[in-house]
């Protein structure tokens, strides 16, 4: 059984600015939205009160924001989470924001209510929040970097520039996609975020893993021919492997409840923009960036040439 | 032929074995529990007896009990009898041997004897609180100052060196005021010599001859480190005296303390408990009733006394000089007074609080002490820059006044709490120590039981979910390879779980996501060798050349697509906190049990089924 014909010969690098075209919409899209959108930043990154309460049998949702305007809490936001009988409150970051802002709100809930429930309470204080939103970018640079220097050591500049490229295209259209579609960006988002650096590259390696390998093999032919031919013959793995990770990524996104919503939502983006990025963003611009065949020989492959050029020359 | 010489299957064989013994204890499930601890020791077997027998007494059945490291742990067949034995244990053994509700693993001894324990399940899935909480450093250098201020008072007094005042300024500073030039330059020549970690300056202020003193960098160092760790052994402390089965109490970072109680629902009290830095100071009271009133009225306060307000109205001065703080304290509890039937806290000093309870008590029959109850409070602020601002607010009020009788001892009562609560929970803060320096809670995480259990099952299902989709599609697709590729992602799953248990890393909610993640990224490399054995078919290669060539080219491939990965899963343990670390410990170990279970076990596998027939026709891939 095939997904994918094991003889394709698709001229993926040939129409290559069609895809570099999809990619700048894709990006100016994703800029546009987060000049103009910014992303939705969740508690973790902005600090406040979060609180989620259970109201066995159902909520009234707009009784809970009656109760919170007559307790004071005028600037609560309340919504149902994931049923009918959750309710998750927040209360934005204000200028005296405490823990024991938290506690106020729960107790006022729960005297209103009898039965009420607590589920879920989260501070976030203002300057933790700044930190952990400096610890998050830190870390993606970080992931970054390496990525770029074992490449860049593992294969070649070109490559590994590519690869970055890659790379941070798809974390900026995915970011893109979170900010115009509204969702929460938190720390599990931002966790999903690195994954997806890791996953996307993955996929990149492979296909480059084979671009070295074809180019020490097949002596003949252009540097577009053997990448298109590398691209053809890691096709069948490329679908697959994203099939088969999108399906676990799915089966968190329909059973892992409203805390792994944002999560897997970003993961399932990200698998998609980065099958497409690894084929068409890394590889072709690498080709575009001048990649060269001498480039990606051995280095005893190259003496050997060089041997062969030598002897030739009386 | 595609033979694997023996040491590799038995690596193979080993891995799987071990794996699957310390994934074993997982599979019991959890009982309730009373966990025992005594208070400054560990836990003997008598008082486990004791409490046992007290159990048969009082009807309530129970299960295996032991002695596991300092505590001592009853088991019980439901959650009914745990919380109606609580209470007849806390009776039969006292207040020196603290009860905790718990979940103890159910696994058999002989497992749990050779360290094969459940995975260690994250707030998020247990359900609890979690508290990290900032020292504030700025106050802990000021008591420190304060401590070296009372000292210099005492050396010049003794050198018969005359000051106006002495006090520690907002700056961190201290100003010590002179009469004259000649005596400040003298007690500057006296003082260098005992104080190394303060530097002296001389300077005039409005034409007054001052002497400064700024504590050295390392002393501040020093401090900072000794606010540090006393904070977090009173912590400690008080968290034994609640009551909470295996509590976590750590640095962070060079001035944070994170808290986590599993099981603990009531913050309020936890947090009241915790960040209470309320502590009792004794000192003699100055002058007499109108005194008071005069000096809170006319704002002149005579340089030996302080003024303080009461909790029941009005000012009160009392002397400067300290009798006992509350860190001289040893023992306290809480109880009525027999008298009057209020409120009351015992306390017991040590001995060198005693004598100088003794000392000056004796001294001072008939004349009245006060008892100051001192609290801190930080309340963060942001100003109009967007700038944070930390207010800090001292609370000192005076909760008794009281004539003294008689001599005071290493033993006595306070009274004048304002209820029975709160004299529980003076004597509760007594006897923990008091904190070195204030906290503020700056992030606080709760979890209630039902959420907690709700996301392990909502992480559970996925898992499945997951699985069964990528085992169906593998095994339709590449057939007898597949399900070889089958065998091998459950021999992952069962991987990780047996490395969790093993490290005892913390399992959270983003890491059963990590872990549903891995089992989709973890068929990539069969995929990778699997391709590769198809394409050396389709190229012209008998099946077992295809074979050793597919498991050997695409093994270079996925050492480098795996590396990259593990690169941003080790990124982010190291920049991430709490639940980000636990997706980060599941993603990396996800990631070098796979290279393993889709290497050398589906290797092997496959060996198993096609490697020893000479004559292979095909294989079903």
């Amino acid at each position: 059984m095939n997904l994918f014909p094991s003889d394709a010969r698709f001229d993926f690098f040939g129409k290559r600015y069609f895809a570099y075209a999809l990619s700048a919409i894709l990006l100016l899209v994703a800029a546009g939205s987060l000049a103009t959108k910014g992303l939705n930043l969740g508690l973790d990154f902005t600090g406040g009160v979060v609180i989620e309460l259970g109201y066995p049998g159902g909520a009234d949702i707009d009784a809970v924001r009656e109760t919170l305007d007559a307790k004071g809490f005028e600037n609560a936001v309340a919504q149902l989470f994931g049923s009918s009988e959750s309710v998750m409150i927040r209360l934005p970051p204000t200028d005296d924001s405490h823990s024991r802002l938290a506690d106020e709100l729960l107790i006022a809930m729960q005297s209103e209510t009898a039965d009420v429930e607590m589920r879920r309470v989260e501070y976030v204080g203002p300057a933790v929040g700044k930190e952990l939103f400096n610890a998050g970018g830190l870390a993606l640079l970080v992931v970054l970097a390496g990525i770029l220097v074992y490449v860049g050591f593992r294969f070649q500049v070109r490559l590994a520039g590519g690869a970055i490229l890659a790379l941070a295209h798809d974390l900026v259209v995915v970011l893109g996609i979170v900010s115009l579609l509204g969702l929460r960006f938190d720390l599990t988002v931002l966790a999903a975020f690195l994954a997806l650096a890791g996953y996307s590259i993955n996929d990149t390696i492979v296909v480059f893993d084979r671009i070295r390998e074809n180019f020490q093999k097949m002596r003949k032919g252009t540097e577009k021919e053997v990448m298109n031919a590398s691209v053809n013959q890691t096709m069948s793995r490329t679908v697959i492997t994203s099939g088969t990770t999108f399906l676990t990524a799915l089966a968190l996104f329909v059973f892992g409840g409203e805390a792994l919503s944002g999560f897997s939502l970003t993961l399932l983006l990200g698998i998609a923009i980065g099958t497409f990025s690894s084929i068409y963003v890394a590889s072709a611009v690498s080709l575009d960036m001048g990649l060269k065949r001498q480039d990606l020989l051995k280095i005893d492959d190259k003496e050997r040439l060089k041997q062969a050029e030598d002897s030739n020359t009386p | 032929m595609n033979r694997y010489p023996l040491w590799k299957n038995l690596i193979v064989v080993v891995v799987v074995l071990v794996g699957l013994f310390y994934a074993l204890p997982n599979f019991f499930g959890e009982e309730p529990a009373l966990q025992i601890s005594k208070r400054d020791g560990s836990m003997e077997q008598v008082a486990l007896s004791e409490a046992q027998s007290a159990l048969r007494a009082a009807g309530i059945e129970y299960g295996r009990s032991e002695i596991q490291g300092d505590s001592g742990l009853i088991r019980f067949n439901s959650t009914d009898d745990q919380l109606e034995a609580v209470d007849v244990v806390r009776a039969a053994l006292g207040g020196d041997y603290p009860v905790a509700l718990n979940l103890a693993p159910a696994a058999p001894t002989w497992l749990t004897d050779l360290g094969a324990l459940p995975m260690y399940l994250g707030l998020d899935l247990r359900g609890g609180v979690h508290f990290l909480m900032q020292v504030d450093m700025g106050a802990a250098i000021k008591t420190a100052l304060e401590r070296r201020v009372d000292g210099m008072r005492a050396d010049l007094r003794g050198e018969r060196l005359r000051y106006v005042s002495a006090e520690v300024t907002d700056e961190q500073r201290i100003q010590v005021r002179f009469r004259d030039a000649e005596s400040r330059d003298q007690a500057i020549e006296q003082l260098t010599e005992g104080y190394e970690d303060l530097e002296f300056d001389s300077t005039e202020i409005d034409g007054e001859p001052y002497l400064t003193a700024t504590m050295t960098e390392e002393g501040v160092e020093t401090e900072r480190r000794a606010a540090l760790e006393q904070n977090i052994t009173t912590l400690r402390n008080r968290v034994n005296e609640l009551g909470v089965a295996e509590p976590l109490i750590q640095q962070q970072g060079d001035s944070r303390i994170v808290v986590e109680l599993p099981g603990i629902q009531d913050t309020v009290r936890a947090k009241e408990i915790l960040g209470a830095t309320a502590t009792l100071e004794f000192r003699l009271v100055h002058g007499s009733p109108a005194d008071w009133v005069d000096a809170d009225e006319s704002g002149s306060i005579p340089p030996q006394a302080r003024l303080y307000q009461r909790r029941d109205g009005g000012p009160v001065l009392l002397k400067r000089q300290v009798i006992v703080t509350g860190d001289r304290v040893t023992g306290a509890s809480s109880g009525f007074d027999q008298d009057s039937g209020s409120p009351a806290v015992f306390v017991n000093l040590d001995s060198q609080g005693a004598r100088r309870m003794a000392d000056i008590t004796g001294d001072n029959i008939g004349q009245q002490m006060g008892v100051v109850f001192i609290e801190n409070r930080i309340d963060t602020q942001v100003d109009e820059n967007g700038k944070l601002i930390e207010e800090k607010k001292l609370v000192e009020e005076v909760i008794n006044v009281a004539t003294i009788r008689d001599q005071l001892a290493n033993r006595f009562q306070i009274t004048g709490l304002d209820s029975s609560e709160e004299a529980r929970n003076l004597s509760l803060l007594l006897r923990a120590g008091a904190l070195r320096a204030p906290m503020d809670i700056v992030e606080e995480r709760t979890v209630g039981p039902s959420l907690g259990a709700e996301n392990i099952q909502a992480g559970v299902n996925a898992a499945i979910l997951g699985f069964v989709l990528v085992a169906i599609f593998m095994m339709i697709y590449y057939r007898v390879f597949g399900v070889i590729a089958v065998v091998a992602l459950v021999t992952n799953l069962v991987l990780i779980v047996a490395v969790l248990s093993m490290l005892q890393a913390t399992l959270t909610l983003p890491g059963i996501a990590g872990i549903v993640l891995t089992v989709g990224m973890a068929v990539d490399a069969n995929v990778l060798i699997f391709e590769r054995i198809r394409e050396e078919l389709r190229n012209g290669m008998t099946p077992h050349a295809a074979m050793k060539a597919g498991y050997e080219r695409a093994f270079a491939t996925i050492l480098d697509a795996n590396i990259t990965t593990l690169l941003a899963a080790l990124a982010l343990f190291a920049f991430g906190t709490g639940p980000i670390k636990g997706f980060a410990v599941t993603l990396s170990i996800g990631i070098l049990a796979s290279v393993f279970t889709a290497v050398m076990l589906s290797r092997a596998l496959a060996n198993l089924v096609y490697g020893r027939q000479a004559r292979l026709k095909g294989l079903s891939i």
